[in-house]
């Protein structure tokens, strides 16, 4: 069975997350709304303004809707803002106050933790299960500053700060592997959403 | 000036992975016009992807008129400080040492923009020679690919600021699809022609033509006002949209930017756009392109 995965469309790097998991062999859509959640093996939450995308979710309860599915065996990857979303704790939440998130992973995470854009930076990744370095892209970048869950499981750092996580059915990226060519994390997803 | 940045790789645009990536974490917003900190916080209240940070909204400049430059740093400042989405502000076409000034200030990206008076009728800035990332007008194809080739990692078609009047950003808009569409069918020795009478490298326009699109993200700017001028906009095409005067003009700011931002995530469906366009008050009192006078007509600036 080819694997169905959703994009939250919402706003972001839709279209590079839509490209990357084709060439991973998985049938593609986007998600605004709850009743697209349906039928779906896993969903990326992609790059983007957590604020911009809470705000956008609120109204229809798309946050809660996901959370939902995710207990239900959908599996979540979140990039960066996705990243934000399905963290358990936000530090720095004054912006995010007030409005639904995913949750589910067990970490804290600071928004922009690394400063502007100036501070925005390249890396090549160790990654645990790739058998060569990732390239990763840190844009405005959140930081895993605490991870509050045993069943966290470090797969990358950069600069000494874990940088890729897995908890069960959550994958998540402080960076954007849709931003490259390099494809493998995706299919560690979408083979975590076949399971 | 200021040095790039050694250890992030350039693309085939000459601008860096993160700078033209940054662009694309904001697709599918709106990116808002504000002159102080507290504007800055409705607009990210409202869903904004980004806010630019100006002293005064286009539709002020046309009214005021004079010379309009790049904003007080002091203003700047506070609007970063106010918020925790992205901070855009504009130097002036050519002006590199305003770009120095707010690269300092560690704005999240420069817009080069004709709102602003130009400081130099010949040159843009040399934005490869900058490390913060900067966004560009553009009325055609052409001076998108020039922008591009100086370093922008960001395009946005100009439209017509400050007017309220969409017409303008449709015009250049369809300009551009079209001119990317001609390419598309174009054979590879049609293209060597087709760059030169772009005035853009062959190599550009040769990705242009097989990607069918351009190399980095196109917002469109210039006269949306309304949730349907937005999802129009979005229909043909637009990565996402900047509104300057449309939304601050207007009777009830806070309500039109989250009926701006609502529109422009679900612009392909009428009854989301229906809904959020109830009830929004006045919308910014509107000018007329045809009526303006050339002169003042500030698609025209840059080249």
């Amino acid at each position: 069975m080819t694997p169905q995965i959703g994009v939250l469309a919402l706003q972001g790097a839709v279209a590079e997350h839509e490209r990357a998991l084709r060439a991973t062999g998985a049938e593609v859509r986007k998600v605004r709304r709850p009743s697209e959640l349906e039928g779906l093996d896993g969903l990326v939450v992609p790059g983007g303004e957590s604020t911009a995308m809470a705000r956008l979710a609120a109204p229809v309860h798309l946050m809660p809707a996901i959370r939902q599915r995710l207990d239900d065996g959908m599996a979540v990857l979140g990039t960066c803002a996705g990243l934000i979303l399905a963290a358990d704790t936000v530090s720095d939440a004054e912006a995010l106050k007030g409005f639904e998130r995913i949750r589910g992973l067990g970490v804290v995470v600071r928004r922009n933790a690394y400063g502007s854009q100036l501070n925005s930076f390249e890396d090549h990744l160790d990654v645990d299960g790739l058998d060569s370095p990732l390239p990763a892209v840190f844009i405005r970048a959140p930081i895993i500053e605490d991870i509050t869950s045993a069943d966290v499981e470090v797969l990358a750092e950069s600069h000494g700060n874990p940088v890729a996580v897995r908890q069960g059915k959550i994958l998540a990226a402080s960076f954007h592997p849709e931003l490259t060519p390099d494809f493998r994390l995706h299919q560690l997803f979408t083979d975590l959403s076949s399971e | 000036m200021t040095s790039t940045s050694d250890n992030n790789a350039t693309t085939a645009t000459g601008a860096t992975t993160v700078n033209t990536g940054l662009a694309q974490m904001l697709k599918g917003g709106v990116i808002m016009d504000v002159v102080t900190a507290e504007q800055a916080t409705i607009a990210e209240e409202a869903g904004a992807v980004a806010v630019m940070a100006l002293e005064r909204v286009p539709a002020d400049i046309r009214a005021t008129g004079g010379v309009s430059r790049m904003s007080d740093p002091d203003l700047i400042n506070g609007i970063i400080d106010a918020v925790s989405i992205p901070v855009m502000a504009k130097a002036r076409i050519g002006h590199f040492v305003e770009a120095q000034i707010l690269e300092h200030l560690k704005v999240d990206y420069i817009d080069e923009s004709e709102v602003l008076s130009p400081a130099d009728y010949v040159h843009h800035i040399d934005k490869s020679k900058f490390k913060v990332p900067f966004v560009c007008g553009a009325t055609n194809l052409g001076e998108a690919l020039r922008r591009i080739t100086e370093g922008a990692s960001m395009i946005r078609s100009k439209g017509e600021a400050g007017t309220g009047d969409v017409s303008e950003a449709m015009k250049h808009i369809r300009t551009i699809n079209s001119e990317i569409a001609q390419l598309r069918s174009m054979a590879d020795d049609e293209l060597y022609v087709a760059a030169k009478e772009l005035q853009a490298p062959y190599d550009l326009v040769k990705k242009v033509a097989q990607d069918g699109r351009l190399p980095v993200v196109m917002f469109v700017a210039g006269g949306v006002a309304t949730p349907a001028d937005a999802a129009m906009m979005m229909q043909m095409g637009a990565d996402g949209v900047f509104v300057g005067s449309g939304i601050f003009k207007a009777g009830n700011p806070a309500a039109r930017a989250a009926a701006i931002v609502k529109a422009t995530t679900y612009y392909d469906d009428p009854a989301v756009i229906t809904e959020v366009s109830k009830g929004l008050g006045e919308a910014m009192v509107g000018l007329n392109v045809s009526d303006l006078p050339a002169p003042h007509r500030l698609a025209e600036r840059g080249w």
